[in-house]
């Protein structure tokens, strides 16, 4: 049917970028096409904050020596891994139009329930597996609360946030559980290495590829894509948007139960009050990294390379000895500055 | 001048171009030019507007009439050009200032505050103006009462949330009433109006305009422009194409300025009566949601285009999602090719090929910052994916391009936005994201609305194309000439039921309003 009324027109076609060419085009566009992406490339957000993370790396690199050093870098990495699989969620569950302040409660929960059951006399990887579903499983619950009763994402998670706090203190009497006598080998997912490389930092990257490589190739988070761009359009392109959203929901909250078993196995101790804060850090780093919060746009690439710009900044400050206190402030401010560059620029490529 | 002619439903009397109104100019443009970065959206226009006088300004999408309305409300600033008031020359900084010049913009889309009532929306331009620290909110819905009773009977006390759109547009034109404006823009205000309304709008502006004040008024349907105003200009590609008097010219020749190509034919030829069928593509039995449409049977065979009229909440648009299975649950029973369809919701009708084209394309119909080739595939991703789920771009990119050419979109780029398109080439993207899965049959709800001449002219041809090949095509429209002009057959929507259905000779404005309208039986 489609080849049936072809006639030649002045459509020129290009492939997406990312995906690499694939022959397709004729030969003259081909040139154009190279162009256009060495141009999208500019554009793209990820460079800009490559280039910003770059001249950060001189310039501390000059300014302290112990800056540049195998040790600090690894501490680095380590600082961000695991809060990095959080901003994974975070960032997917943005894409589809949500929010979630509930991440750094429901990590510690992951924690707390994990090392209580392992107190009781649980097998810990059993525990552990227990914990992440308790944390899906109050994902659902928001859920739930968001697609079914039709409460926004904000005040769902505020809540959320307060109560699994509410109920790590509680289970805790609020000091901290010490898991001394956990198996070295649960002890290794989070203190090991292989070779010169930290374990936590492979998880991390494996998990990094594997949702990049889900969230752009797949059909599954395609469909993310489309609700938070315009979920009435979507609901219009069949689409089952509130199970969509349903899913973001959970998979953030089952990330953070993955990301808090992670730390208890680093820490060898269970915190009730672990995470306070880590919401604000998370959805800030997915916001330098593009992630918008009315939904429909947002890379992992970006997001991660966000929380390596706030973990280099408090690094770098932490080495030149500026108190903690000026620390809040600073991060404060770049978010801010971020966000607001990158709306200067799409408005002004907007008007063009 | 003082005439007070407001006669619904009939043409209304023009104001005599006589010699000495030509040079009253309140109004004019000289030498305007503006660029966005390399786009230049207007070269060196002029244009002129008369003491009372109701001025038409017509052209493409693109064409430059909004760059140039914004000029005049201060919300661009020209890059070049002279702007005279009463001949004096003026620099309009901001909209605010434009107030106080005496010019009043009711944009095409709606901007009131849904949650406050009517009598605030209508003076919120004025509140702002003015220096009083408060309120004084009883005098205020007085006004207000006055200012809405030359237009409709809203209460000024209902909250803006609880009007029709035409209610809400008819805010909107009181909203700049109230500031005593010279230079009435109205940017296609009928486009939500049921027909009924648009006549009585036709009579509160002839009113203005006698009134002394002078109108620019912004539409894509030339009846109206020559039912009502006195002056038309035309541009084009950011360039005045030409000005005369209504009286002079003809449609052929606003349309033919518009495109800068002659169109011979706005509309493809219809179905011959060798091609007929009795094949039925499309056979629908009493379906039924109970509440906003009943017992409502209809067919469509193979070939042909069936159109659907009917005012606007109808139920028109209602019952073409009945249809799909979207947003709402019915009963009733549809056939298609013969075989009963039992979806369970919209994503059950798509796997049928049954696909419905939302009347509001940027609300629900397209994915705005998404890629073209994104919302091309939106509707099945397995066709563009392996059995696994993975997309494969390059396949995707490809069905977009197909598409695209089938359908001569005009983009540069397919991982482009869409916002990146005019409107008609987004309609045009909507279109191709229902073609993408080789549907059976498509309900296009308003297809060629906010569509340029041109691109309206392209997706007649396509639609009457597909029909030939056997796809299904239903097409809702409120303009009469578009249903009457492309379809083989209307069926007209009243209250929620068919009232009844018009071919062949049948098929007038007269007799499809007469269906329509619910008591009036006088409206023709």
């Amino acid at each position: 049917m489609r080849n049936s009324t072809l006639t030649d027109t002045g459509t020129t076609q290009a492939g997406r970028t990312g995906a690499g060419q694939t022959g397709a085009t004729p030969k003259q566009a081909s040139a154009a096409a190279a162009q256009n992406i060495v141009l999208r490339l500019l554009r793209m957000r990820e460079t800009g904050l490559i280039a910003i993370i770059l001249a950060l790396f001189i310039v501390m690199s000059f300014a302290s020596p112990y800056f540049l050093t195998w040790v600090n870098m690894r501490a680095m990495v380590m600082a961000f891994a695991v809060e990095g699989i959080v901003v994974i969620g975070m960032t997917i569950l943005l894409i589809s139009g949500g929010i979630d302040l509930s991440v750094g409660s429901v990590t510690a929960l992951a924690m707390v329930v994990a090392g209580w059951l392992f107190l009781a006399g649980v097998d810990p990887w059993l525990a552990s597996a227990i914990a992440i579903l308790v944390c899906t499983g109050v994902g659902a619950i928001m859920g739930f609360f968001v697609t079914r009763v039709g409460l926004h994402h904000f005040i769902v998670s505020l809540a959320v946030m307060v109560i699994a706090r509410g109920i790590c203190l509680l289970a805790t009497g609020g000091r901290p559980l010490g898991l001394f006598t956990l198996p070295p080998e649960f002890k290794f997912i989070g203190q090991g290495s292989i070779g010169p490389v930290p374990l936590v930092i492979i998880i991390f990257l494996v998990t990094v590829v594997a949702f990049d490589f889900l969230l752009r190739k797949t059909t599954v988070f395609r469909k993310v894509f489309y609700t938070g761009s315009n979920e009435r359009a979507a609901a219009y392109s069949g689409i089952r948007t509130k199970k969509v959203v349903f899913l973001t929901t959970t998979l953030c909250s089952a990330l953070c139960g993955f990301a808090g078993i992670i730390y208890m196995a680093r820490f060898g101790s269970a915190q009730p009050t672990f995470g306070i804060g880590m919401e604000l850090n998370v959805i800030a780093a997915a916001v330098i990294g593009g992630a918008s919060l009315s939904g429909g746009t947002g890379t992992i690439f970006g997001a991660i390379l966000g929380v390596v710009l706030l973990s280099v900044v408090s690094s770098s400050l932490a080495l030149l000895d500026v108190s903690v206190y000026w620390q809040d402030i600073i991060r404060g401010s770049i978010l801010l500055a971020a966000v607001s560059i990158d709306h200067y620029l799409q408005k002004r490529r907007g008007r063009k | 001048m003082q005439h007070a002619h407001c006669r619904p439903n009939h043409p209304l009397p023009k104001t005599d171009g006589d010699k000495p109104m030509t040079d009253d100019l309140l109004l004019k443009i000289t030498d305007v030019s503006k660029s966005f970065g390399s786009v230049r959206a207007l070269r060196g226009v002029n244009f002129d507007l008369r003491r009372g006088e109701i001025h038409a300004l017509a052209g493409e999408n693109g064409a430059g009439k909004s760059t140039l309305m914004n000029i005049i409300d201060g919300i661009l600033r020209p890059d070049s050009g002279e702007i005279l008031i009463d001949g004096q020359a003026v620099t309009i900084a901001s909209p605010t200032q434009a107030q106080q010049l005496g010019i009043g913009f009711v944009h095409q889309e709606i901007a009131l505050c849904p949650d406050v009532s009517v009598a605030e929306n209508v003076f919120m331009a004025a509140t702002n103006v003015s220096r009083a620290l408060v309120m004084d909110y009883g005098g205020l819905c007085a006004k207000a009462a006055t200012t809405l009773g030359q237009l409709c009977d809203i209460s000024p006390a209902t909250l803006v949330r609880d009007l029709s759109i035409s209610n809400q547009q008819l805010v909107e034109i009181a909203k700049a009433l109230t500031l005593e404006c010279r230079v009435l823009i109205l940017d296609e205000p009928t486009a939500a109006l049921t027909e009924k309304e648009a006549q009585i709008l036709f009579g509160i502006m002839r009113k203005l305009a006698d009134q002394g004040i002078s109108i620019i008024y912004i539409s894509h349907r030339m009846v109206e422009i020559f039912d009502n105003c006195d002056r038309v200009t035309v541009f084009r590609d950011g360039q005045h194409i030409t000005t005369q008097e209504v009286a002079d010219i003809g449609p052929d020749d606003v349309v033919n300025a518009m495109v800068g190509r002659v169109i011979d034919d706005l509309y493809p030829p219809k179905l011959d009566a060798a091609d007929r069928s009795d094949d039925m593509i499309l056979e629908v039995r009493n379906l039924t949601d109970d509440n906003r449409f009943h017992n409502v049977n209809f067919h469509l065979k193979r070939g042909e285009i069936l159109g659907f009229a009917g005012l606007i909440g109808s139920g028109r648009s209602e019952i073409a999602k009945g249809v799909c299975r979207l947003e709402c649950s019915v009963r009733g029973e549809t056939f298609l090719n013969g075989a009963l369809l039992t979806p369970r919701d919209y994503q059950d009708s798509i796997q049928a090929g049954v696909v419905y084209l939302s009347e509001d394309r940027k609300g629900d119909g397209i994915f705005l910052d998404m890629a073209i080739s994104a919302n091309v595939s939106a509707l099945d991703l397995q066709r563009v994916s392996s059995p696994l789920g993975v997309l494969n771009s390059a396949q995707e990119t490809q069905q977009a391009a197909d598409l695209g050419r089938m359908l001569n979109l005009k983009c540069g780029c397919l991982s482009d936005p869409v916002s990146s398109l005019s409107g008609g080439n987004q309609q045009k993207v909507a279109i191709a994201k229902m073609l993408s899965i080789n549907p059976k049959l498509i309900i296009l709800d308003e297809p060629t609305r906010g569509v340029d001449v041109g691109a309206k002219c392209e997706i007649h041809r396509i639609l009457r194309a597909l029909a030939a090949q056997g796809v299904g095509i239903v097409v809702i429209s409120s303009e009469l000439p578009e249903l009457i002009g492309l379809c083989d057959r209307v069926a007209v929507v009243r209250e929620g039921r068919i009232s009844g259905e018009v071919s062949g000779a049948k098929m007038t404005e007269e007799n499809i309003m007469q269906l329509a309208s619910v008591t009036d039986a006088t409206a023709a």
